[in-house]
């Protein structure tokens, strides 16, 4: 998963970004803290005219939790369900 | 307020693991307003530890409920019909919360998710700090409301000690100087003769030193 | 003998500074460890030179032999010891109990300080006390002595007999209420003063015309305090690290201007400057000579600035 914020300085709501960062990071740390990994989530900053820079995001995140491999906790849930 | 911080989420797993039924019970008063047990880290918590379990592999199921206070029992009989259910709780509010559910539910292992710290207010949006140490027997009238016990390092009664730099505590650079904070309100308050009255030796009997201590109003019991 | 002079306890410091002498000090910091010999060596090396002797109290927190016990040992030796109570540590009941151990192998002089904070210290985990404040241990000192009772009120059997003193910094803020804060030290029974090192001798100066304005220079013998610099990086550590610390540009700059062999010897004569420039100032009335580690120049710098040798009383 991962956030999407304005550039540090020209959020519309003055420090909604800033906010957001912190809590992405908050999430990382219980993430990895558990075992599910911190890369998972990441906040990513970017001004709503960037079309090109978001796409470029999207992939790099795509491919990061491709190298990731699945959410382990899915594989013990569908045993689970077996 | 009573002011109380997460418990590392390392520590909680290892006091919980042994359980296979949790309750998590938040409370609705000073731990919400310091964000440490309210509703929404109760529910922050139980996804964590839920996915922390799953992830071992253990089957144990977490649930989550939050009281408007868990210092009266009144609020803690709520959760009456839950709490057979489980064979463990995990309290988020603070030590005397933990305490008087645990008083409740006396079949029932009580633990303590935060860390329960000090008697304080917001200063600022996450950040809280000290201002009241309960010593039974206030002297903020004579201090120009800032409390020597609480907020000096040292509980000086005549302060500030020859450590004092520039108003802040030799300890730490962040930490205020009470006796500067006290001198410099005595100042705009006019008072500052006030500074030179010796205060008298502590009665530390009013304080825990004396005992578990217990307030009773006669006037209201039967 | 000066007939006029009315003594309170047999301390000879008392019986120096009342006889219109000035007053020379100095301290030595305990072993961490139970060898008496490293404490009585130090103190041997300065026995001719002062007055008499301070003994640390667990200084900047650190866990180091007593300074009760260091004190019995120079009183056996013969050397006129100043006993340093901080109240980090101890309880009144140990407090009251303490100065009874001291006053029971003749101890005649004490020092009421609050104490460095245990964060410095070597057990930043320890609980701390601060049952009572220094201000409140001045009182309890002249309590036992003059009224002759316990603070519980019982009567004490054979009450001390103790020369009470304090500390004072002029040098930490607020700056303004330093000189009240004397006058509440005085009021409550404080009968001689150690201040903080000097290095910045016109703030010094500044207040002790304040303290003069308030007349207690009169009523209380101050001790100007000192410490000699070893080098620039002392100077600059005492500058930058050390809490209530005041050390000005000029004395940093100055040790600094001279090569690194040389800056040992600049310290002692700045040392020595200092205490010839404090002489002149009406109500400083000794000396506090603070050598931490370094007590082999205590003769050097008590000869070099005209003090010896020490007046026979």
């Amino acid at each position: 998963m991962y956030v999407v914020g304005c550039m540090e300085g020209d959020c519309r709501f003055k420090t909604g970004n800033l906010r957001a960062k912190k809590r992405v990071f908050q999430a990382k740390e219980i993430l990895e803290k558990v075992g599910i990994g911190g890369d998972r989530v990441e906040m990513f900053n970017l001004s709503s005219g960037e079309g090109p820079k978001f796409a470029e995001i999207a992939t790099e995140m795509t491919q990061r939790i491709k190298a990731l491999g699945p959410n382990p906790i899915k594989s013990k849930h569908v045993k689970k369900a077996a | 307020m009573i002011v109380a911080s997460k418990k590392p989420i390392e520590e909680i797993i290892e006091t919980v693991q042994g359980s296979k039924r949790l309750l998590i019970v938040g409370c609705n008063e000073c731990v919400t307003v310091c964000e440490a047990g309210g509703k929404k880290e109760v529910g922050i918590l139980a996804s964590a530890l839920r996915m922390y379990f799953m992830n071992q592999g253990k089957d144990m199921t977490i649930d989550e409920a939050t009281l408007e206070r868990q210092c009266d029992k009144e609020y803690l009989e709520e959760i009456k019909h839950m709490v057979p259910n489980y064979d463990t709780i995990l309290s988020l509010a603070c030590g005397v919360g933990v305490q008087f559910m645990a008083e409740m539910y006396k079949d029932k292992p009580v633990l303590p998710g935060v860390n329960t710290t000090f008697m304080g207010a917001t200063l600022d949006r996450g950040m809280w700090g000290e201002r009241c140490a309960g010593c039974g027997q206030c002297i903020l009238a004579k201090t120009a409301a800032v409390c020597p016990v609480a907020r000096c390092a040292k509980r000086l009664f005549n302060g500030p000690c020859g450590g004092s730099t520039k108003g802040k505590c030799e300890i730490n650079p962040d930490t205020d100087c009470a006796w500067q904070l006290i001198i410099d309100r005595l100042k705009a308050l006019g008072r500052l003769d006030d500074y030179d009255e010796l205060m008298p030796i502590k009665d530390w009997s009013k304080d825990r030193a004396g005992g578990p201590r217990i307030v009773v109003r006669e006037d209201i019991r039967l | 003998m000066n007939q006029n002079i009315e003594l309170k306890t047999p301390s000879k410091l008392e019986k120096i500074l009342k006889s219109g002498h000035m007053a020379v000090t100095s301290e030595c910091g305990p072993p961490r460890g139970s060898d008496a010999d490293l404490i009585k060596k130090k103190a041997e090396i300065i026995r001719d030179y002062v007055d008499a002797i301070n003994i640390t109290d667990n200084q900047t927190s650190v866990t180091r032999l007593c300074s009760l016990a260091s004190c019995i040992h120079l009183k056996l030796m013969g050397i006129e010891p100043i006993l340093q109570m901080v109240v980090r540590d101890r309880n009144r009941i140990a407090l009251q109990s303490d100065i009874l151990g001291a006053a029971s192998f003749d101890i005649y002089n004490i020092l009421c300080l609050s104490g460095d904070h245990q964060s410095f210290g070597d057990n930043p985990t320890a609980q701390n006390v601060f049952d009572i404040d220094s201000m409140q241990l001045i009182q309890t000192v002249r309590h036992m002595r003059d009224e002759g009772k316990f603070l519980g009120g019982d009567n004490i059997v054979r009450p001390p007999k103790m020369f009470v003193g304090a500390a004072e910094n002029p040098f930490a803020d607020p700056f303004e209420i330093r000189a009240r804060r004397l006058a509440k030290k005085v009021r409550a029974g404080a009968e001689f003063i150690q201040t903080q090192c000097i290095y910045n001798v016109p703030k010094f100066k500044e207040w002790m015309k304040q303290v003069r304005d308030m007349g207690l220079h009169e009523r209380v013998f101050i001790l100007a305090g000192v410490t000699p610099l070893k080098s620039v990086g002392m100077a600059k550590y005492m500058k930058n690290k050390v809490p209530g610390m005041d050390v000005p540009d000029e004395i940093v700059k100055r040790i600094g201007g001279v090569p690194k062999e040389k800056q040992a010897e600049e310290g002692i004569k700045i040392c020595v400057e200092t205490i010839q420039e404090l002489k002149e100032v009406e109500g400083v009335k000794g000396f506090h000579i603070m050598a931490i580690e370094w007590e082999e120049k205590v003769p050097e710098i008590v000869e070099m600035a005209g003090l010896y040798p020490r007046p026979k009383v």
